[in-house]
């Protein structure tokens, strides 16, 4: 007979809503500073959301970046960055977008378009055998598109899961939720931008799958809280959160650790392409189960939930939860 | 619960089995799968154009230009009935007309008088959007406004505004596939994308720039004749078309534009259209066996070649110009009446662009010239490389996970991480059925299902062993985690759904992929881990009758 091995012998009893204080304080000191740094800092936007032209190339021999930088730098196109990407023969050229003075959209767009060609012949001036891996231009009105539909896009998921969440629940429940969403979005987004990571398309879509994943995290602690508050109806709600946060717990760390156990290995093993996206992804899950144990629930000790639901029974979905 | 119904049983062997069928081409070689019947699935998963290489490229159709063109037809159609003092007598000027940001066309009359007149008889130019038949009610396609005593303003409506957006959408997209149909050896996507945009992802593509300029140009071919009465002035190189026309004025029926030609930078045709490129019956590139120099020869169709004939006939001596794009190739003198309908244009060509010029010419011209606006494109190492990284590190994730969830959950694991080998080839067949796209963000995505797919198991599982501990029978304990976790399983699925819709929504290429795998990985996992496993534990609980779970 297979044997199985258990976090816990006995169930946890992790007082979780002790630390309601001190995690509140360390969240929105995480806050502000992400709200911050986006603010100072910025973010570092890639080219979908700004517009220019990527170019990733391999050399035969390890790249010398500094005649690279020179090479492209000297074809006055505006600020150029040239960095290694993943190996030492592999460079990634990033050419800022371009803006014609007083040049219309269409000016621009096409200035945007020359600077492949005249990248390219630079290079293969400068450098023999250069492989084109990847080249990506993204004109100024796609990437002033993609900003906002990316905007949108997070926005229009965080307001839906809002919407879900209340009907499914009271609304204590659905702030509660939504307000552990949004710190771990802006958490995410203040990590891109104190480690300057690229944020491009990809991490849209990143975000949203952490919005996606913090949510299935919170929803499953509040199914539970929600059971137990029909069972022991004068059981204080403080421990009535605890030991249902605690019932859960195994079931958070385990999903969790597979899901880490997944994108660690898309990290390390998956190419330097989605590293951002995967980079995104496990600080997502980190932040987004820390966050469901530590500001969703706590939140609903703080408004207070209905405590009698005899009379609400009839009327609310009956989940079998 | 735990009963199974022999129809359900079916079903979920069924299911199991269909997604095993579609997955199964997949690793078939090419070989083995071209010689399978054509009953038995042989679609393969379709690799996005960051794993196979090639070119993504969007195009903007440029709607001014569009507009402008309907106002300067107009130009041409007003000249007639305005000029003549009877319907009106207004003076028009087709250069300082058409207003400074080619939005209306002002009308200056001379008297107030014909107001009334002028304004009817520009009305009667209006053509019925949508249909040849305008019917009442029908929008048209220009709009008429008085804004003084004397003057007029034209613009074109909205309705006619969209109505050309939309036709000059489809002529170039079958341009396009006319004009790609010629280049590659793999077939192009063409599609539409909002209301003045062409998407084209043309996979394994690798000469990229030759693809850009076949692209790009309109190719609009006209042949005018050329205004014998303008002496042309020398050396006007470095001017801009405007700028010649404002120092040597030409009357409304001229206009100047610029020439390839050695001998001189412009050219003053007559604005009327004697041929267009409509008539065009082929066209090839080739040298000319009088000059020996690249050239591209072109033959009419029977009406093309008719008024070739007329127009040759008629204007011996005088000179005949052949506009592509604005630019005059060649204007060569009519030395005699050409009847044939076979034309040579020369004009400082090589072989390649001679060639180059045939195949636009042949495959007809864009309505406007396309801009290119956003381009992604992925050479073939990179592709495979990224195809390898993905599987390496989907093969080491999910093996980490299996282990993981067996030396965890003992037996029930077992039961899971099979549930999970089925959960992948049903995606892997939804896939290759669905024909989406499988992108590097894709494979992420499949990657993340393996890992949260695991969940709706742990949830059971969890439940299961929290029933076990208050003291249930081990049929009872697994009869409750299941209906227990249900509503949970589904409430938690939900919204990663709505997550994976709104990505596919937003998402272009590759995160459209990742949303896809996402969103197929989320149903057949909830169908993996509560149907699948499930019943892989009711089969076993009735062979076994274990006295405890071993859980």
């Amino acid at each position: 007979m297979l044997t199985s091995l258990q976090f816990f012998k006995t169930e946890p009893k992790i007082p979780f809503l002790r630390f309601r204080t001190i995690a509140a304080g360390a969240s929105a000191i995480a806050f502000v500073a992400s709200v911050l740094a986006f603010t100072v800092l910025g973010l570092n936007f890639g080219i979908d959301f700004r517009g220019g032209t990527l170019i990733e190339i391999r050399t035969e021999e390890p790249a010398d970046l500094a005649q690279i930088r020179q090479t492209v730098g000297g074809l006055g196109l505006g600020d150029v960055q040239v960095q290694e990407f993943g190996q030492p023969t592999d460079v990634l050229i990033i050419v800022e977008r371009q803006r014609v003075s007083g040049g219309t959209e269409e000016e621009n767009e096409a200035a945007q378009q020359a600077v492949v060609d005249s990248v390219k012949g630079a290079l293969n001036a400068a450098l023999s055998a250069v492989e084109y891996r990847r080249v990506e231009v993204v004109g100024g009105r796609v990437s002033d598109e993609l900003r906002v539909k990316g905007t949108i896009a997070v926005t229009v998921a965080v307001a839906l899961m809002l919407i879900y969440i209340w009907l499914r629940f009271e609304w204590q429940f659905s702030v509660g939720a939504v307000l552990a969403l949004v710190h771990d979005v802006v958490l995410t987004i203040g990590i891109f931008a104190v480690l300057r990571i690229e944020f491009n398309l990809s991490i849209i879509a990143a975000l949203l799958t952490i919005v996606g994943y913090s949510m299935n995290d919170t929803v499953v602690i509040y199914d539970r809280i929600r059971e137990k508050l029909r069972k022991y109806k004068k059981m204080p709600l403080e421990e009535l959160i605890n030991f249902a946060l605690n019932k859960t717990l195994a079931r958070t760390l385990m999903t969790s650790v597979t899901t880490l156990l997944a994108l660690f290995s898309l990290f390390f093993l998956g190419g330097e392409v989605i590293r951002g996206f995967t980079f995104a992804m496990i600080w997502g899950v980190l932040i987004g189960t820390y966050s469901s144990l530590f500001i969703a629930a706590p939140f609903l000790l703080m408004t207070g939930v209905k405590r009698d639901w005899s009379a609400a029974q009839a009327s609310t979905v009956q989940t079998g939860a | 619960m735990l009963y199974f119904a022999r129809w359900k049983i079916i079903l979920i062997s069924a299911v199991c089995l269909v997604g095993v069928l579609f997955a199964l081409p997949n690793i078939l070689p090419q070989s083995v799968r071209s010689g399978l019947p054509t009953f038995v699935p042989h679609k393969t998963v379709n690799l996005g154009l960051d794993l196979q290489g090639g070119a993504h490229l969007l195009l903007q159709l440029n709607v001014e230009e569009l507009y402008t063109e309907r106002l300067k037809n107009l130009l041409v159609d007003l000249r007639d009935p305005l000029l003549r003092p009877v319907d009106g007598g207004a003076r028009i000027n087709s250069r300082r007309a058409l207003s400074p940001d080619g939005e209306a066309v002002i009308v200056t009359l001379r008297t107030e008088e014909d107001m009334s007149r002028a304004i009817t008889a520009i009305r009667g130019l209006a053509q019925p959007v949508g249909g040849a038949f305008g019917a009442p009610g029908f929008a048209r396609d220009l709009s008429v406004n008085r804004i003084d005593e004397k003057r007029i303003r034209v613009t074109v409506t909205e309705e006619a505004k969209e109505a050309s957006r939309r036709a000059a959408i489809a002529q170039s997209i079958s341009v396009f596939e006319r004009r790609l149909n010629e280049f590659g050896t793999t077939e192009p996507t063409i599609t539409s994308q909002g209301d003045s945009r062409v998407l084209i992802q043309f996979p394994g593509i690798t000469n990229v720039e030759d693809l850009k300029r076949l692209l790009g140009t309109a190719a609009k071919l006209t042949f005018h004749l050329v205004n014998p009465d303008i002496a042309i002035p020398p050396a006007l190189s470095g001017l801009s078309a405007e700028e010649v026309g404002d120092q040597f004025p030409v009357p409304t029926t001229t206009e100047w534009v610029p020439s390839r030609s050695e001998f001189e930078d412009f050219v003053p045709i007559l604005s009327k259209v004697e041929i267009s490129g409509e008539n065009l019956r082929d066209a090839r590139g080739g040298l000319d066996p009088r000059t020996n120099e690249p050239a591209v020869f072109l033959s009419l169709d029977t009406k093309g070649a008719r008024q070739f004939g007329r127009i040759t006939a008629e204007n011996v001596n005088r000179r005949f110009a052949i506009i592509l794009d604005g630019e005059a190739l060649t204007a060569p003198v009519i030395n005699e009446p050409i009847p044939s309908g076979n034309a040579v244009i020369s004009g400082n060509f090589t072989l390649q662009s001679a060639n180059d010029l045939s195949i636009l010419l042949r495959s007809g011209s864009l309505p406007t010239s396309m801009q290119i606006i956003e381009e992604r494109t992925v050479g073939p190492g990179m592709g495979a490389d990224s195809i390898a990284a993905g599987q390496t590190a989907a093969i080491i994730g999910l093996i980490a996970v299996i282990i993981f969830i067996a030396i965890y959950y003992g037996l029930f694991g077992l039961f899971a991480n099979v549930a999970l080998l089925i959960n992948l080839t049903l995606i892997l067949g939804a896939l290759s059925v669905l024909q989406a796209t499988l992108t590097l963000p894709g494979i992420a995505g499949i990657v993340l299902t393996v890992g949260m797919a695991v969940d709706a198991n742990v949830l059971i599982f969890e439940r299961i062993r929290e029933e076990v501990r208050t003291g249930k029978s081990p049929l009872n304990a697994v009869e409750a985690g299941y209906s227990r976790a249900l509503g949970t399983i589904l409430d938690a699925n939900i919204t990663t759904f709505i997550a994976a819709f709104i990505l596919f929504m937003l998402g272009s290429g590759p995160v459209k992929g990742f949303a896809v795998t996402l969103a197929i990985g989320i149903m057949t996992s909830v169908f993996t881990a509560f149907t699948l496993t499930r019943f892989f534990v009711v089969l076993w609980l009735r062979r076994a009758r274990p006295a405890a779970l071993p859980i």
